[in-house]
């Protein structure tokens, strides 16, 4: 079974998120990049659907030559192979470019994984448009994944509104999956080396399809266009300490109280 | 000029997140008809949809479970009869799957997760989206001849009409090929029961500062006591001391209870993403400077292993 695992280099936010003085994109001078955690799942996955049936995870990423940080990291985790496909000038594509660009690598593949959503972006939708383009089924939002024994087709599952959803789907198909579907591994000493040695494909830009016009999935004339990104008003207010250590608690309890959660 | 809105049912009635999404739609200024699969309680949604301004109803037969390729070919065709600038649906992961498909079908753009949408009398509709669950806002154009939009869940506030609509409902019954079914739902209960943390009142969070999967027993104990339950922190579960399913933020669930507890977590941006919507958050910790110190409306600075066995006592000596 050949898998392919789409990954996306995004920045690492922790406490705050801080923007460019032209809010155009997230100042990343102070943080690294990595992947959402739904594609690390994907990648793991991926990784043990080909320890017990045989065959070759592929990892692709379209972005910046730096997305080859997230490649290597990927190949440290067990992928056997990665392409890097260049976007014009590294920068951000639309879901629809995205699609058609991952569409030009994907139709040798069994099995697509995807993460249910890029972190940043969270457009929901490339996995589904690539899908179309592949003319394959689609799932998304998948938590488990059972491949039936003789690899033509799989189980793939979610919870949704408290009711378990089932899908079968034949191979091959794309699948997006959520972090919770398994628990990644930590990447091996071997394998980080392996990893830093890979030789990675890299697919020029120019040869890369715009999604657009006839042969892609977009109108030329549509598009969702970005102004400009804000931090939502956050509240300014300011926490109340009731209190240090076990000496809060009666206070602690008073809120509870006028709050209404105690019984 | 119509927008369609795809609506779901929840336990019998109408989604919150669609009356959400409905009350977005209505900015667009447009005609509102609404679209529903549930062909057996479709009719029962008809006064909850008019308050919302809904005057056309169209009930899709003959798609028996949820199927999201063949519930998009029915939004394109509909679209296409009514002549739609707008097709609409909430931001849960139907919704988005769907509209999706429904974008792959059309070639148009989507706009996922939408707080808010403003038409302009000549020229493009200026959406305001989330990124990062929310964490961000993007301002955007879409350009295009019918407006593929989802509404986000936690954003906006559910607002019935001025005036209930005069509804008129229909039933439609759209072909669909063999390849839009292969994907369809085979609905199950889910095992374990219990309260879900997604709905729960009360949430009492654990993070690092727990320390071990035995740590969360005295977390347990105070849930219990508040009628609530355990949430934690993505290294809770990275670190493997409780399941996934118990994980609150951007990759885990968004809660929304009456109060937040969280015990010995730092407030990482992504954490915020899933609690934000609560309505109280007290924050015990030792670092007075963790964010989710700062940004709780009540803080306690200490150590949860003693404050929150403290406080179990303190509530049942109570209780007694």
């Amino acid at each position: 079974m050949d898998i392919l695992v789409c990954v996306k280099r995004v920045p690492t936010v922790g406490g705050v998120i801080t923007l460019t003085a032209d809010r155009q994109a997230i100042d990343t001078k102070a943080s690294g990049f990595t992947i959402s955690p739904h594609e690390e799942c994907a990648v793991e996955e991926a990784v043990r659907l080909v320890e017990r049936f045989g065959g070759s995870v592929t990892v692709v990423s379209l972005g910046p030559v730096a997305a080859e940080e997230q490649l290597r990291a990927c190949l440290a985790l067990g992928a056997s192979a990665a392409v890097l496909i260049e976007t014009p000038d590294g920068g951000e594509t639309g879901p629809i470019a995205t699609a058609a660009a991952l569409a030009s690598v994907a139709a040798p593949f069994d099995l697509v994984l995807l993460g249910n959503e890029a972190s940043d972006t969270g457009d929901y939708q490339v996995g589904i448009r690539l899908a179309h383009l592949l003319g394959r089924p689609a799932v998304t939002g998948i938590k488990a994944v059972t491949v039936a024994d003789d690899g033509s087709s799989l189980a793939a599952s979610r919870t949704y509104q408290g009711v378990l959803e089932t899908f079968t789907l034949p191979l091959p198909c794309v699948v997006t999956v959520k972090e919770g579907i398994n628990l990644p591994r930590y990447p091996s000493l071997p394998g980080r080396l392996r990893a830093k040695r890979a030789a990675i494909t890299r697919v020029p830009p120019d040869s890369v399809p715009s999604g657009q016009g006839p042969s892609g999935q977009g109108p030329t004339a549509s598009d969702l266009r970005m102004t400009s990104l804000r931090v939502p008003d956050a509240s300014q207010k300011q926490a109340a300490v009731l209190g240090h250590g076990v000496s809060a608690v009666p206070a602690l309890v008073s809120v509870l109280e006028e709050i209404g959660v105690t019984r | 000029m119509t927008a369609l809105c795809l609506v779901e049912t929840e336990d019998g009635g109408l989604a919150d997140a669609s009356a959400r999404a409905l009350t977005i739609t209505r900015d667009l200024g447009t005609d509102l008809a609404a679209v529903v699969f549930a062909d057996g309680i479709a009719q029962a949604l008809a006064p909850a949809l008019a308050d919302y301004g809904v005057s056309r109803l169209y009930i899709a037969a003959g798609i028996d479970g949820y199927a999201p390729q063949a519930y998009a070919r029915v939004l394109a065709e509909l679209s296409k009869l009514t002549g739609a600038t707008a097709v609409v649906a909430a931001g849960t992961e139907h919704g988005n799957e769907v509209l999706a498909h429904l974008g792959a079908i059309t070639g148009l753009p989507m706009a996922a997760n939408c707080v808010a949408v403003k038409p302009a009398s000549d020229g493009p509709l200026t959406v305001t989206r989330q990124r990062w669950a929310g964490l961000l806002l993007e301002d955007a154009v879409l350009d295009a001849p019918v407006a593929l939009l989802t509404a986000a869940t936690d954003a906006v506030a559910p607002v019935p009409a001025a005036g209930p609509a005069e509804l008129q409902a229909s039933e439609v019954r759209q072909d669909v090929s063999a390849a839009d079914l292969v994907v369809r739902a085979r609905e199950s209960a889910v095992g374990g029961g219990g309260q879900s943390l997604a709905t729960a009142r009360v949430v009492v969070g654990g993070g690092r500062g727990v320390g071990s999967a035995d740590g969360f027993v005295p977390l347990e104990e105070l849930a219990s006591l508040l009628g609530g339950v355990v949430g934690v922190s993505r290294v809770v579960t990275s670190e493997g001391w409780r399941p996934h399913t118990m994980q609150v933020g951007q990759t885990g669930t968004k809660i929304t209870p009456d109060l937040y507890l969280a015990c010995g977590i730092s407030g990482a941006i992504q954490h915020f993403a899933g609690c934000s919507g609560a309505k109280h958050i007290i924050a015990i910790n030792t670092d007075p400077s963790a964010p989710m110190m700062t940004r709780a409306d009540y803080a306690v600075v200490g150590d949860l292993h003693e404050v929150v066995p403290a406080l179990v006592e303190a509530l049942r000596t109570r209780g007694s």
